[in-house]
């Protein structure tokens, strides 16, 4: 078999909330267990890991100790090496994220972990350039698309990839929500990052007519027709995003993925830039903004970009932006409109009505931007 | 004797013929041989010479053709083992190929069209009169069909078709001086509609369905609609089977905007006799014959995209096109040199099989017959769409209650796949265990989870219930043993085929002599 380390994290209070309808867990797991809530992640891991168990003999698991993971991986014979210098007492997000790293200094060929957004967040933080992940869904809400659609299809997913079925791998967002907010009925995803997970391709290639290109493709396309376009003298602000990181690399800029950069004339001004200090660059000169789609759920603006305030959307104004996409990502919101959340309601109103949305070198498609 | 029991419409029983027939190259024995001709007399040797030194130097190979060398019977084992193992149109019920429009193609026509494989497009005008005359009739009836003026054949299938188009835009706007640089197609178009423009070097905007109507927004074609715009371009009805009730508003805004539209017909199965490409504004339309006109499917060819223009158009059809002068049947160049013409798209005038075809099978209809077939193919789809919807787990979008599907429909099985996680593709694999065919021609992926059929007009009730049926059936064992679905074919040719690799072109052996080089 071409990878047989197998890095596992099991977030133990993940889900606890929900089943007691505390909408979440965060900061709130003890109450939970007051109020009788039953641990579920371990039990998810070890359904997604029964999914490997032909593989079982191929396989090291390195996990944490205890309800981190061992339990799950010993309880069906995976053979196991524990991070014995972090202890299984405390269940916060330190704990997943120096478990985390500890896996990728294993060396691990992948990384499962049993939660929700918060533990993928935390994952996040510490994962090393070359890591590949999966989540195993656990927690309570989950919105971010690094996880399989169940934990049966994370063991699935899993097993392609340690056999190498599965070679590549795409970027997803990591997405969390603020809890104390949404207990509050306010839902309001951030994107905090993203996370290479196995690509496995849901329908095999149609055989009619010529493969579409794939996603990193497009996206390099889309990187280029925008640094074609660049005219000399005007600032480029460059938001967020995977999508918008494909202009700075063919420009070869540094660039800021969860951040805003400011590029003119091919070079690169300023990064990871916010409100202020972006009017402050651009005042007086033309600019325009390039920006995609985040969020998950098709906010244009709000979403994962609160760098870009109102008074930085109305000195570009909406007749500047670059609005790119690929159409994977534009398809999965099967036509619903691009959302603007500035927080601003007459800003929202102005930058509503249709809008191209670049997609490729020389295509796009025609969306519909409405107040978030 | 027991009675015989035909109740069950389900061929739970089937298995392909299962082996694995070698590559043809595999079987090869070096001087095996099948035929061995005499050789010629002294005096045709002396005439004639070796048969090789006549040849120019730069034609003569270098090595011998690398050829498999079998007997007779051999290759003959090996090509009717093949045809054993295939579902091909004479040997199921070609439903599931939505968008491809698998009619019956009439034998008759197969074999009447064996006469002409003896003529050559180079021959003189005066000894083929026969077929320029069908050529010229075929004309005819497409311009009767279509409201355009006039066809040309020239194009090479469905795909050339659209290419044609976008080139006669392209020529019209340079003969105009105009420097336009955008078309606009559809999500749900064909994807060649968008490709054919974009060789032409235009930028290509896409409009989605509306989520509810599932057809192109009116005011979304506005918004992007400008005198920058050269093309519009588009399916109608979409491969969704919905038809967009209001394309004449779309074209005419289009015209207004200066910008000439083209229809992709290359279905126009749910349009005969009932709609025409002029009375919806359009400037141009092309059909494939394999498709609607019955020729059949060729697999990859050859095939033809009969194409046609709107009067005032027609200079810029690639020539020649055939005419006649009241007494002959003649090869027209008119067009051929004009500075913005299209000139050619491909060699000749068309596939003069496939066209006679299309000839036999339009006189065998009439005009009447004509509209049948899209009565009954609407009729069956709509049949098949009721049966579809009642099976649990299966559901389609665009269900806003005032646009019917027309010849075809896109449904989904996201539920299905949702509870048991059965894909679309595992139930392609899974029906093929039931010789069966359902087809992977859903792109782009828009829907999730996608089924599209396809009944066109040929089968009968019985064929559709069958097919409905056994999809059915295998939607239960999606709940029953999703792990048996999933690991679909099992009494097929072969089993599932690792896919991995469709992605790596260093990992494709197109030839045997590609394989050989890398895998030897």
């Amino acid at each position: 078999m071409e990878r047989g380390k197998l890095g596992l994290i099991v977030n133990p209070v993940a889900g606890l909330g929900g089943s007691v309808g505390l909408k979440g867990t965060d900061h709130v797991a003890a109450e939970a267990l007051r109020r009788g809530a039953v641990p579920q992640a371990e039990r998810r891991a070890a359904d997604a890991l029964a999914r490997l168990l032909p593989l079982r003999e191929q396989i090291t698991v390195y996990t944490g100790r205890g309800p981190l993971g061992e339990n799950a991986a010993r309880s069906l014979g995976f053979t196991c090496v524990c991070a014995e210098e972090i202890g299984c007492a405390a269940t916060d997000g330190e704990t997943t994220a120096a478990l985390g790293a500890w896996i990728q200094a294993q060396g691990a060929d992948l990384t499962l972990f049993a939660g929700g957004d918060g533990t993928a967040r935390d994952v996040c933080r510490t994962a090393g350039p070359s890591g590949v992940f999966l989540g195993i869904p656990a927690g309570v809400k989950i919105h971010s698309p690094v996880y399989a659609r169940s934990p049966r299809a994370a063991g699935e997913l899993a097993a392609l990839w340690l056999t190498g079925k599965v070679t590549r791998t795409k970027e997803e967002e990591v997405l969390d929500i603020d809890e104390e907010l949404y207990r509050q009925e306010q839902i309001a995803p951030r994107l905090y990052g993203y996370l290479p997970i196995p690509l496995q391709k849901q329908y095999t290639q149609n055989r009619k007519c010529a493969s579409p290109p794939d996603e990193a493709a497009s996206m390099a396309a889309i990187g280029c027709r925008i640094a074609d376009d660049m005219e000399p003298g005007v600032f480029y602000l460059v938001g967020a995003g995977t999508t918008t990181r494909a202009v700075m690399e063919q420009l070869g800029l540094p660039n800021t993925l969860i951040g805003v950069d400011l590029v003119k004339n091919g070079q690169l001004v300023g990064s990871d830039l916010y409100g202020q200090q972006i009017l402050d660059l651009i005042r007086g000169h033309p600019a325009k903004l390039v920006l995609t789609v985040t969020g998950g759920q098709g906010f244009l603006f709000g979403r994962g970009n609160q760098q870009l305030t109102p008074a930085v959307l109305r000195a570009v104004g909406r007749e500047n932006l670059i609005i790119a996409a690929t159409r994977e990502k534009l398809f999965r919101l099967r036509g619903q409109p691009l959302l603007a959340d500035t927080g601003d309601a007459a800003l929202d109103a102005a930058l509503s009505g249709y809008c191209r949305v670049l997609t490729g070198y020389a295509d796009s498609v025609v969306c519909r931007i409405a107040p978030g | 004797m027991k009675r015989i029991d035909r109740t069950q419409k389900v061929r739970t029983g089937f298995h392909e013929a299962k082996w694995d027939e070698p590559i043809i190259y595999e079987l090869s024995k070096p001087g095996e041989r099948g035929i061995l001709p005499p050789h010629a007399e002294e005096k045709v040797r002396k005439t004639v010479g070796d048969g090789v030194s006549a040849l120019p130097e730069g034609l003569r190979r270098k090595q011998t053709v690398n050829l498999p060398e079998l007997s007779q019977s051999r290759v003959l084992r090996h090509y009717l083992r093949l045809s054993q193992e295939t579902l091909g149109a004479d040997v199921n019920i070609e439903i599931g190929q939505g968008t491809c429009t698998m009619k019956y193609s009439p034998k008759v026509n197969e074999q009447l069209s064996r006469s002409l494989f003896d003529l050559h497009p180079l021959q003189d005008p005066s000894t083929v009169q026969g077929i320029l005359k069908i050529f010229h009739e075929t004309d005819r009836y497409m311009q009767e069909i279509s409201g355009m003026s006039r066809f040309t054949f020239q194009p090479g299938g469905g795909s050339q078709g659209l290419f044609t188009m976008a080139s006669v835009v392209r020529a019209y706007m340079d003969s105009r001086g105009e420097t336009r640089d955008k078309f606009i197609s559809t999500i749900y178009s064909h994807p060649s509609d968008a490709a054919a423009p974009a060789l032409k070097g235009y930028k290509i905007i896409y409009l989605q369905p509306d989520p509810e109507t599932g057809v192109p927004d009116l005011e979304a074609f506005k918004a992007v609609c400008t005198e920058r715009t050269a093309g519009f371009i588009q399916a109608n009805p979409e491969d969704t089977g919905l038809y967009n009730g209001h394309i004449a508003q779309f074209t005419e805004y289009a015209h207004k905007m200066g910008a000439l539209c083209c229809y992709d017909q290359a279905n126009g199965n749910a349009v005969l006799g009932v709609a025409r490409a002029k009375e919806a504004g359009f400037d141009m339309c092309h059909f494939n014959l394999h498709k609607t006109f019955s020729t059949p499917h060729g697999c990859g060819g050859p095939a033809c995209g009969a194409t046609g223009v709107r009067e005032g158009l027609e200079e810029f059809l690639p020539a020649p096109l055939i005419d006649f002068d009241g007494e002959e049947y003649f090869y027209n160049y008119a067009f051929e040199n004009k500075e913005f013409g299209v000139r050619k798209v491909r060699s000749y005038y068309g596939v003069a099989p496939v066209v006679f075809k299309t000839y036999c099978w339009i006189r065998s209809m009439g005009p009447n017959g004509l509209y049948q077939v899209t009565k009954t193919a609407v009729l069956n789809n709509n049949y098949m769409f009721k049966k579809m919807l009642e099976i649990p787990g299966v559901s389609a979008y665009y269900m806003d209650g005032k646009n019917q599907r027309v010849e075809q429909c896109r449904y989904t099985m996201e539920k299905i796949f949702e509870d048991t996680g059965v894909s679309t593709t595992d139930i392609q694999r899974r029906m093929m265990d039931f010789g069966m065919h359902y087809w992977t021609s859903h792109h782009p992926f828009y829907l999730p989870e996608p089924i599209t059929l396809e009944p066109t007009e040929t089968p009968s009730k019985e064929d559709i219930d069958e097919y409905v049926e056994t999809l059915k059936y295998v939607f239960r064992e999606c709940y029953e043993k999703p792990e048996y679905v999933k690991s679909a074919p099992h009494a097929s040719t072969t089993h599932q085929v690792d896919e991995s690799v469709m992605d790596d072109p260093a990992k494709w052996a197109t030839s045997w002599k590609v394989y050989l080089r890398k895998y030897q």
